[in-house]
């Protein structure tokens, strides 16, 4: 075999505790989907058979019951349970499934949505033989207003420095502004083996790693390594790391090959290819597609805004009740089992399974989750509804985001 | 291009034999019924013969000259068959047909000579536009034809290999078909070897090659977590085809190294023995490499000796020790025919360099690298001149592996080696392979080399193992060659890309040849790990290695 696939579904979405404090941030709903299913669709569309699932109890339970989960996910799912409380990070993740990884491994994030050709990516792992290979992508702008901020003021979002060679291929480090105290120092060494660099500041960074086994079993050796993960191989390796990290068979082999062969990644100095270095890292920067981290509140509203349209999600589910006087827009999605009454309007919206929209109600630009019900005559624009809240009757919310379970008085007039 | 081609080759062999014709047609007469005789038994064969076949091509051929034969009368038929079968075919045809004939003394001359000619001259017309529509497999395909005077010769007919015949849609449905049925046994899914697209136009003169872009791998077309091929294989398709591992030399041990992990993994399935079922799990794997990158003749060595050792094992072997024994071969060959062989050629060669010599390299040869690096540690006083040509511009890689071992190095381009050789007193090239008839295939750009260095007497020396040696004969570059990605010709400077936009101008090919052939008379000696031979030789060493077998 040659990759296993690993998904981290623990995270706690620390960014967007409001839509998180109730429902687990993986099975928040993106489109009337779980947000864990985008990534396991794209698992299962290259070819994989078989994840396993790094998750809480909490979620593996309501996986067990969600419909989508059961009938479109195909692969085998082999959930590892691990504490909510304690602040796993994915090096810890993969600390603790160490016993299980018998191959190289493609690490994925939970709250990505994107449908990149996966082969770019491991096609650098495996072309060029590398420690590390992971995907990034042009940071989209948000343009959607979110409930909560006033204006269109951007996130204090702080920067990721990444530092790739000429081809654009090769990564050469990275850090975040965070880290960061005076100003971002390189290494002289980097300096010198590669003279010209470019950094790039306005990438996200996808969060879908190709590690080599190695990798695993030294993260698991040296557990006082509290990094992060990318970070540990770029910025600071320690020289005991690479007799682990470099296969010791057919080493005479390969480097035979390599002496004999005419090709080298640089020219303009001495050294043979890859400056004899044994670790590489590479990265594969998708210029256009989508790609979205849904770690924030704006990126959750984006992500529901495009992700039906990427799917193709059919925008009425067969077992919603929809009366023939309701104004649905194309860009609206219905979930199962709702039921939408007469003279409603439905523009650019979600709503999820099992809501029920009463008569004149008007929803436009929000996102409504499952078992909500909303009652007669409001007015919902550009909000987000979480599960089983209870919109009063005649109730005009702008801009607002309505918790887990909260019932909204009648006749109340909420945003700006 | 291609009807220009063929009518040439047409007039050559024409010429001698209408003067033949001539003579024959005031001859016939008395021989007319034992020609006819002759006539029908070669049509019977003929017929017996096309049905065999699977090509349709000699079928057509042979229905065509059935044509001819049935439709004009007996008299012109027999002076019109033998031209209009030895007008494609080769030279051995024209001497025993008169040979049969001549002693036919003609008393009539049925019709006069003019009309004899005109009949001729139309049905040659006729059978070369139909053959032209067929595509330029015709002129090439001389062994295609069946060149038989009537009753002596059996028609021989030599099936090409596949990847020369790109342009002939059944050939491609055919492949197609053999990738399908290649499955590896345990994947029982619809998934197959995938077959890679041609890309971009192709000149006309090799449209019967392949044509692949380095942008579109093989791999987008497989699952990622590839199981229907071993991921060491996945692997090395991908450092073939981005280029990665290039040169002869360091793909064959890259293949041998994927090879040994194959190997390692492999596990007997229940009721099969492994001398059969391992050759038939690599089968696929080999034809996933050679779309990937056409494999070279020292990789096709490689293979036929590691699919012979493999057949060789005795099936009371147990597998462990089956699997020990092929690694242990793979390393025995390894070490013998590329590192002992580099080191053997090494030495025969510094016997040849002597001090105060001005060396002239071409491109990167592994081979050529070891020797000129042996030689120095030996002290002997010599500069070298690389020469460089695009795209692949390998000689940068040589030139920096010479400059770090201390040696003094001039770099041009290929464009002023008539200009620097004045300078030269030798001139060693790598061989990619050689051929059964002696000639050298390297990369193109070596038999210009060899060219402009005989016209100046410089002496031309060929570095080359042993493994390398192919059975195959070539006397042009044309027949069997691998196309590289034309957009590597493509250059960008000062910010402008000039040929961005190539596919759009209708009258614009790019071709992007990666070898070419050289003939013996321009290589004076060739170094192997067996000696030093002369070019002539190279079928003496490919009989007495068959006997060794």
């Amino acid at each position: 075999m040659e990759l296993q696939a690993v998904l981290m579904a623990a995270g706690g979405g620390s960014r967007m505790t409001d839509l998180t404090y109730n429902t687990p941030k993986a099975m928040l709903p993106v489109g009337n989907k779980p947000l864990m299913w985008y990534p396991l669709n794209l698992l299962e569309r290259m070819g994989f058979e078989e994840v396993i699932v790094i998750t809480t109890k909490e979620v593996q339970k309501m996986m067990s019951t969600d419909p989508k989960m059961k009938l479109d996910v195909k692969m085998k799912l082999d959930v590892v349970c691990i504490q909510e409380d304690g602040d796993m990070g994915t090096a810890d993740a993969l600390r603790h499934i160490q016993q299980k990884i018998k191959t190289d491994i493609l690490v994925v994030s939970c709250d990505l949505i994107t449908d990149v050709a996966l082969h770019e990516v491991v096609d650098l792992f495996r072309a060029h033989n590398a420690t590390l290979a992971m995907l990034m992508s042009k940071a989209h702008e948000f343009t959607e207003t979110v409930p909560g901020q006033k204006g269109k003021k951007k996130t204090a979002e702080q920067r990721d420095f990444v530092g790739v060679d000429q081809s654009g291929k090769r990564l050469l480090f990275m850090a975040n502004e965070a880290d960061l105290e005076d100003g971002l120092s390189i290494r002289k060494s980097i300096m010198r083996k590669h003279p010209r660099m470019h950094i790039k500041t306005g990438l996200v960074d996808a969060h879908l790693y190709c590690l080599k086994k190695a990798v695993v079993d030294f993260l698991a050796d040296n557990k006082q390594n509290p990094l992060k993960l990318c970070e540990c191989f770029i910025i600071s390796t320690p020289n005991s790391a690479l007799p682990l990290l470099i296969s010791s068979r057919d080493e005479p082999l390969l480097q035979l090959a390599q002496d004999r062969s005419c090709w080298n990644d640089h020219r303009g100095d001495m050294s043979e290819a890859y400056h004899g270095g044994k670790l590489r890292c590479y990265v594969h920067i998708m210029d256009e597609g989508p790609c979205y981290r849904v770690n924030t509140l704006a990126a959750y509203i984006e992500a529901n805004r495009l992700a039906p349209k990427l799917f193709e999600e059919v925008p009425v589910h067969p077992s919603a009740v929809i009366s023939e006087r309701c104004q649905m827009g194309s860009d609206s999605y219905i979930g199962a089992m709702c039921q939408i009454a007469d003279k409603t309007s439905i523009k650019r919206s979600t709503i999820g399974n099992s809501t029920t929209v009463k008569e004149k109600v008007k929803v436009a630009n929000s996102i409504i989750m499952h078992g909500v019900t909303i009652e007669e005559g409001c007015n919902i624009q550009g909000s987000v509804i979480c599960s089983n809240a209870v919109i009063g009757r005649g109730a005009d919310l702008k801009y607002c985001l309505v918790g887990n379970g909260q019932q909204i008085e009648p006749e109340v007039f909420v945003g700006t | 291009t291609d009807v220009i081609i063929e009518s040439s080759v047409g007039y050559f062999t024409e010429g001698p034999e209408r003067k033949d014709d001539i003579v024959k047609a005031k001859q016939e007469g008395k021989e007319l019924t034992k020609e006819e005789k002759q006539r029908l038994r070669k049509e019977k064969k003929q017929q017996k013969k096309s049905k065999e076949k699977k090509d349709d091509k000699p079928s057509r051929d042979s229905e065509k000259e059935k044509k001819p034969a049935s439709a004009a009368s007996p008299a012109p038929q027999t002076p019109t068959q033998p031209p209009a079968q030895k007008a494609p075919s080769a030279a051995p045809a024209p001497v025993p047909v008169p040979a049969s004939e001549t002693p036919s003394a003609a008393d009539k001359p049925a019709k006069s000579k003019a009309e004899l000619k005109a009949e001729r001259r139309a049905r040659q017309e006729a059978e070369r536009a139909s053959k032209g529509k067929k595509g330029d497999v015709g002129p090439q395909a001389a062994p295609g034809k069946p060149k038989a005077p009537p009753s002596e010769l059996q028609p021989v007919v030599k099936r090409l290999p596949e990847h020369v015949q790109v342009d002939n849609p059944e050939v491609l449905k055919k492949l197609a078909k053999k990738l399908e049925r290649q499955q590896t046994p345990e994947y029982n899914a619809a998934t197959k070897i995938p077959l890679r697209s041609d890309y971009g136009y192709k000149v006309s003169l090799f449209s019967h090659l392949h044509q692949y872009s380095r942008k579109a791998p093989l791999t987008q077309q497989l699952g990622i977590p590839s199981t229907v091929i071993h991921p060491a294989i996945v692997r090395l398709g991908l450092q073939y085809s981005q280029g990665i591992v290039a040169g002869s030399n360091a793909r064959s041990v890259a293949l041998l190294h994927a090879f040994k992990q194959v190997i390692r993994d492999y596990t007997t399935p229940p009721n099969e023995e492994l001398s059969r079922d391992l050759v038939n799990r690599l089968k696929p794997y080999i034809s996933f490499l050679n779309q990937c990158r056409p494999l070279s003749a020292s990789m096709g060595n490689a293979i036929k000796y590691i699919k012979k050792e493999i057949s060789n094992i005795p099936s009371q072997c147990k597998e462990e020790e089956a699997k020990r024994k092929l690694l242990n071969c793979i390393d025995c060959y390894i070490n013998e025919k590329i590192v002992l062989a580099a080191k053997a050629i090494a030495k025969y060669s510094i016997e040849k360099i002597s001090d105060g010599d001005v060396i002239l390299v071409y491109g990167c040869s592994s081979l050529v690298n070891h020797i000129l690096c042996e030689a120095f540690e030996k002290n002997r006083k010599f500069r070298v001149i690389v020469v460089d040509s695009r795209p692949r511009l390998e000689g940068r890689e040589a030139l920096r592996r010479l400059v770090q071992k201390g040696i003094n190095c001039t770099y041009v381009l290929i464009s002023a080696v008539s200009y620097i050789l004045p300078e030269v007193s030798k001139v060693f090239l790598g061989a990619h392979a050689l051929l059964a008839n002696g000639y050298v295939m390297s990369r193109v750009g070596t038999s210009q080399i060899a060219l402009v260095a005989k016209a100046f007497n410089v002496p031309v020396l060929v570095c080359c193992e042993t493994y390398k040696f192919c059975e195959r004969v070539q006397t042009d570059s044309f027949v069997s060659n691998e196309l590289d990605d034309p957009d590597d010709l493509i250059v960008t400077r000062t910010g402008t890309t000039q040929l961005e936009h190539w596919q759009e101008v209708p009258s614009l090919g790019l071709l992007n040849l990666v070898y070419d052939v050289t003939p013996p008379d321009f290589v004076d000696l060739v170094i192997t790990d067996l000696g030093m031979i002369p070019c002539t030789s190279v079928p003496v060493v490919l009989r007495v290695k068959n006997v060794d077998q």
